[in-house]
């Protein structure tokens, strides 16, 4: 197999695999946490729930200020490397060209220089996040497997693509094909995993906030 | 299931005692995770599927903040139900646990072990609730965490005595109406005024704690007072006067429903259009939110926190007061009544009424810091060295601000401020919002 078949086979066969998995595989998370439903609330509302539920959707990106103050270092890597890692998938020149090619919707694009320091950026505060969960006594307590595994996912591509734009694997097209491998990884590990968190995340602040929304507490 | 007045079991109840006081079968592992299965909702599944382990819970904790041990982190409380949820409510834990890759099982044991990570490192406060970044209601899944440990015979001693207590003698301290029949003479000829009992129609059913019918008889003396100035009708119910509910704090539907049927059938009968729920926390979450879903319907009254009415009656102009206290107040807002049910605003109207030199707590309302002794923590004798280290995180707040006095109100709280100050020898009186107003009001001319 040369370099440009291994290329080949990632974007094409493997990576429609993995889409297929991970359609499937997140459309039945989704229907296992929405179908359960809830039961009816018999106790008479002091507020409404959509409205306080979106807020909260919203308002969990910005931390109370108690809670910046006393876990900074969480709020602001975990922050940088989020932001990070969704202006390089969704602003990367090449990623818009595929989301054009594959969607037929497009958006402007950040200049390469620009991607390519967030893409550090985002590296090294992965990195710090690692070295924080495995000191941290609450972080290194709770952890599984699962938590280094998803780690380990999420910072492949990111790794991969960096080293493919720097050309620091040769040839190109298995650097390319090892950055779309680990593409094709994350795709696939995400629906088993709590990298759903991606998706489910904003149902849990929604149900946070229609909770306590409707007894007149925005969460 | 028995339910006639049988005081003579109280001291020593156990949990067989509490069995018999719940219908259908005894507790066992395969009863807890029934009532698990019963529990499990989209929410909670939103929210196991959506932890990703960050650990940002431990800092809103102040079990956790205040002795530094990792098992208090908040979400670690849920592992059991956690464990259920994957393996029985995912597919993929499913398969799992079929193909034989998942060899854990929720056991007696492992309850066992989280027996005190449930009830005596949490007091069901919510600040996890409002701190956690993907948005899990951690509290929430606690309560229903603990139906399962009541059904699965693992709730602490001192609850179970409060439950048996509370559903044989209708008031967890196995107090009678007697004992509040003697109160309400010493309020009667300390204030001249009448305390009206089953009155027919009237506006306000007036519930109590036993707590606080014991530790601050003050309170139903405030209320005599403010209520005959404001012209409020109300009136007391030998049928039912204990707000309180024991089973919402051990977290049994079952126990909860037949506490919370007393008080609507006193309401009932009585025909009365509002109930007021006494300064106290969880039995206003009780009545007011848990209560028409354990009973499974909606009632046919309105339930307010005495605190709530109060600032409707000075809305309206009902409350006139006269002078305000001139040393240096601050507030603790309840859990209950904060965070868990909205009532922020009405309690600092109030203190501007009565208060010259009033500071709150640098993070309050919403974010305040519980004081450590609810959710049946206080009734829960092996959780005594915890809540004094969770006390520490309220301690430090108030040291901020440094109050002469501090005011608060619900039973409970006053009642672990007054010990926890006491304990690290700080000189801060702690007195309830009621009967503050009541020392203010307008004499009648």
């Amino acid at each position: 197999m040369t370099s440009m078949d291994f290329l080949l086979f990632t974007k094409g066969p493997l990576f429609q695999l993995a889409l297929t998995i991970f359609a499937l595989g997140l459309s039945v998370r989704l229907a296992e946490v929405l179908l359960l439903g809830r039961r009816h609330n018999y106790a008479e509302a002091r507020g409404g729930q959509w409205l306080p539920g979106l807020k909260t959707v919203w308002r969990r990106f910005y931390p109370d200020p108690g809670t910046f103050q006393r876990a900074p270092f969480d709020v602001l890597v975990g922050t940088l490397w989020h932001v990070g890692f969704v202006i390089v998938l969704l602003l990367f020149i090449p990623h818009v060209e595929l989301i054009k090619a594959t969607f037929d919707i497009a958006w402007p694009a950040l200049p390469n220089p620009v991607v390519d320091a967030v893409t550090a950026v985002t590296m090294a505060a992965l990195v710090a996040a690692l070295i924080h969960r495995l000191r941290h006594p609450v972080k290194r307590f709770l952890s599984t497997r699962e938590d280094y595994l998803i780690w380990t996912v999420t910072f492949l591509p990111v790794v991969t693509g960096y080293l493919a734009y720097h050309r620091l694997i040769n040839p190109y097209p298995l650097a390319l094909g090892l950055h779309i491998l680990t593409v094709n990884l994350f795709l696939m590990v995400l629906p088993f995993t709590k990298l759903t968190h991606i998706f489910t995340a904003f149902i849990a602040r929604w149900y946070n906030g229609a909770i306590f929304g409707r007894k007149g507490v925005q969460s | 299931m028995t339910s006639v007045a049988n005081p003579a079991i109280a001291p020593g109840a156990t949990e067989a005692d509490l069995d018999q006081t719940t219908p259908a079968g005894s507790f066992s592992l395969a009863r807890g995770l029934v009532a698990w299965r019963e529990e499990m909702d989209a929410a909670v599944a939103a929210f196991f599927s959506s932890c990703v382990h960050c650990g940002l819970c431990a800092s809103a904790c102040p079990f956790y903040v205040e002795t530094g041990d990792p098992q208090y982190t908040p979400i670690h409380k849920l592992e059991p139900l956690r464990l259920l949820w994957e393996q029985e409510y995912t597919l993929w834990g499913r398969l799992k646990v079929k193909a034989g890759l998942d060899q854990r099982r929720v056991t007696d044991a492992m309850l066992a072990q989280w027996e005190p990570l449930l009830y005596d490192s949490c007091s069901m406060c919510g600040r996890c609730s409002l701190v956690c970044p993907v948005g899990n209601d951690i509290q929430y899944m606690i309560r229903k965490a603990r139906e399962g440990m009541v059904a699965s015979g693992h709730a602490p001693e001192g609850l179970v005595a409060a439950s048996v207590r509370a559903v044989t003698t209708g008031s967890p301290m196995g107090l009678q109406w007697k004992t509040l029949e003697v109160q309400i003479k010493h309020v009667e000829t300390a204030t001249g005024l009448t305390v009206p009992i089953d009155q027919p129609a009237a506006d306000y059913l007036v519930l109590l704690s036993s707590m606080e019918i014991i530790n601050f008889p003050e309170y139903l003396e405030a209320i005599t007072k403010i209520f005959d100035h404001a012209g409020v009708s109300w009136t007391l119910s030998t049928q039912c006067f204990e707000a309180t509910n024991a089973g919402i704090q051990i977290g049994s539907k079952d126990i909860a429903a037949q506490l919370v049927q007393r008080v609507v059938d006193a309401a009932e009968a009585l025909a009365v259009k509002n109930v007021i729920s006494p300064e106290c926390g969880h039995a206003y979450t009780a009545i007011r939110w848990e209560g028409p879903n354990v009973i499974q319907r909606a009632y046919p009254f309105k339930v307010w926190h005495i605190i709530e009415v109060l600032d409707q009656l000075r809305a309206q102009g009902r409350l006139q007061t006269e002078g305000k206290e001139d040393d240096r107040l601050s507030l603790h807002d309840p859990c209950n009544l904060a965070r868990k049910s909205g009532v922020i605003q009405q309690q600092r109207r109030l203190m501007d009424l009565i208060a010259g030199n009033f500071v709150d707590l640098k993070e309050h309302g919403e974010f305040q810091w519980c004081c450590g002794a609810g959710g049946g923590v206080s009734s829960n004798e092996r959780a005594e060295p915890l809540k004094l280290a969770a006390f520490k995180r309220k301690k430090a707040q108030i040291e901020e601000v440094e109050p002469e006095r501090m005011v608060t109100m619900c039973a409970t709280c006053r009642t672990q401020l007054e010990e926890g100050l006491e304990e690290f020898n700080m000189d801060i009186p702690v007195v309830g919002l009621t009967e503050l107003i009541a020392d203010h009001l307008v004499e009648k001319g």
